[in-house]
């Protein structure tokens, strides 16, 4: 079982989630984040005064996949997620050690 | 010269004692004359005015009203939402509530020793006396007008009361965030008293200084913002800065309610400028045309200005430019033709957006939502900018008795004698209200925020 954590520009969400259903993939976590990589951030004027802002809104994705569906899942993201410019984000690949569906117990993959 | 001081603002209800008493003597002995009087083919001219109460015709009273409450809409909502959108969302009820309790406490004080300081049937250069608690003033009395018409004095009262009430209001803009609601309150009363209400007379009341030496200020550049730009930018200096200014930023928590603010300024803006006229006649058709396009033309200025120091075109820009353009024509509304007014709207806002992007920060005072720098000094350009495009050679509607040098002269004195007045009496007051309030909030309320620390409430939950 693999966990892909990917930080994605909030507009590109629905897109994502479109995409990644369409290959199987049963569930996922968003949270509307801040943060900052390479585009640093961006100035804000108001009446003369600049303010640099220095977190810009993201949302994160976690989603839990079977070790089969991880490749195709990240490659997903990554097509669909991209606007071919900064700040488009980053996807990070974990192990899991086990997983389990808290209504029935189930564990492993057909927790998933 | 009279033609001059015809137009100059709000003709004082001076003679109102002796009418109402004549009118008294007049009503039984010479009851056939009133019923004459009062229907418009009659219209007798001068002598008959002298026996004859005049009646307030129903079509100006109408809509004085309507000016009356259009100045109320743009006090509460309007400017109230226009400074809370600015301010940081920790302070948007407090900024809301010493907009509302500033004004309310005016026009409380209006009506008990505001009118008589100002309109009262004695007076001086530079004050009024007489009719304390609106004494005398009855349904049947009326007010001048500039014409032989004449105004319910109720009416005339309660308009005036709302440029008072916003006057007040306005003031608190350069001091939110760090002012003490009580101190808001003290600061309002003693100030009224020793610095608006003089200055409306100086201006706008017959035998005023300023009106007496034919200052040009139709709806109050002089009174309400050069007034309330000038106490803004003392009192800030007295309070000091925010904590935090101006090296944290401080951006305005809501643009959308400043934006809503601002249509209801400017709507409002018309029943304080044609309302100025007292009559619904061709002059408050002016004021309205003017009031529309000299605001239009600064709000694209104010952007524009913005997109030549090379930032975008900013709603706030718009905003701003919106209201520098509705600052600069108040003294022209009725005084300018409308080119006369857009040219007035353009030239304000170019000054003000430097005053408020550059001098604001080279100097290093916190006029926290730049009255001073927008109606400071938008009213100062407005008012010295009357005296020329009055001139009828230029669009305006003076008659050219007054020679336009010579009327920039006297406009110029009468800003300066507005600046002087209200800077030093500003100072007063500040030394006042701080001896008895200490003025300023603790640091921890104004960290935390003046909604919970001085209103026990949050704007949002």
């Amino acid at each position: 079982m693999k966990f892909i954590i990917a930080i994605i520009k909030p507009f590109k969400l629905d897109e994502v989630r479109e995409a990644l259903a369409a290959i199987g993939v049963a569930g996922m976590t968003v949270t509307e984040v801040k943060g900052f990589g390479r585009q640093k951030g961006q100035t804000e004027i108001y009446r003369g005064a600049e303010y640099t802002t220095n977190m810009l809104p993201k949302v994160k994705l976690e989603i839990a996949v079977a070790e089969g569906l991880a490749a195709q899942a990240v490659e997903t993201i990554q097509q669909t997620a991209g606007t071919q410019s900064i700040g488009d984000g980053k996807i990070f690949v974990l192990d899991i050690a086990s997983a389990m569906r808290i209504r029935t117990g189930e564990t492993g993959d057909t927790a998933l | 010269m009279l033609q001059t001081t015809f137009r100059t603002g709000l003709r004082s209800s001076r003679n109102i004692g002796a009418f109402a008493a004549t009118a008294f003597a007049a009503s039984s002995a010479f009851a056939q004359d009133v019923a004459e009087a009062a229907s418009p083919i009659a219209a007798p001219p001068v002598e008959a005015a002298a026996e004859v109460a005049a009646v307030a015709n129903p079509g100006n009273n109408a809509f004085m009203m309507m000016a009356t409450i259009l100045v109320l809409l743009m006090i509460l909502p309007g400017l109230a939402l226009f400074y809370g959108g600015l301010t940081r969302s920790k302070n948007m009820l407090s900024t809301l509530t010493q907009v509302g309790g500033a004004a309310s406490l005016a026009m409380l004080i209006w009506v008990m020793w505001g009118y008589s300081t100002a309109f009262g049937p004695e007076g001086n250069a530079f004050f009024s006396w007489g009719n304390l608690f609106l004494s005398g003033v009855t349904p049947d009395s009326t007010a001048a007008t500039f014409s032989d018409e004449v105004i319910s004095e109720y009416v005339f009262v309660s308009f005036q009361m709302t440029f008072a009430a916003i006057t007040a209001a306005l003031v608190v803009g350069a001091t939110v965030e760090r002012i003490k609601f009580s101190a808001v309150m003290l600061f309002t009363a003693i100030w009224l008293t020793i610095v608006y209400f003089p200055i409306a007379h100086m201006v706008w009341a017959e035998g005023g200084l300023l009106f007496d030496m034919g200052a040009l200020d139709f709806a109050g550049g002089t009174v309400v913002h050069i007034n309330a730009g000038v106490s803004a930018l003392v009192l800030a200096m007295f309070l000091g800065k925010r904590k935090g200014y101006p090296t944290e930023p401080m951006p305005p928590h809501s643009l959308v309610m400043t934006m809503i603010g601002t249509g209801l300024l400017w709507v409002g803006w018309f029943g304080f400028n044609a309302g100025s006229e007292l009559e619904a006649d061709g002059t408050a058709g002016l004021a309205m045309i003017n009031t529309f396009v000299a605001t239009a033309a600064g709000a694209l200025t104010w952007m524009l200005m913005e997109r030549f120091a090379g930032h975008k075109g900013s709603a706030l820009g718009f905003c701003s430019g919106v209201i520098a353009g509705l600052v600069a024509v108040t003294p022209a509304a009725g005084n300018s033709g409308p080119f006369g007014a857009i040219v007035l709207g353009i030239l304000a806002s170019v000054v003000a957006y430097f005053a408020v992007a550059k001098l604001k920060a080279k100097l290093g005072y916190d006029d926290a939502l730049d009255v001073f720098g927008i109606h400071g000094v938008a009213g100062i350009v407005g008012a010295i900018g009357t005296g020329i495009v009055y001139q009828p050679g230029l669009g305006g509607p003076g008659d050219g008795s007054v020679a336009m040098g010579e009327q920039v002269v006297i406009q110029i004195i009468a800003v300066a004698v507005a600046i002087a007045w209200a800077a030093i009496g500003t100072a007063i007051v500040a030394v006042i209200v701080k001896a008895l309030t200490g003025l300023r909030v603790s640091e921890d309320v104004e960290r935390e925020g003046l909604d919970i620390g001085e209103h026990g409430e949050r704007a949002y939950n």
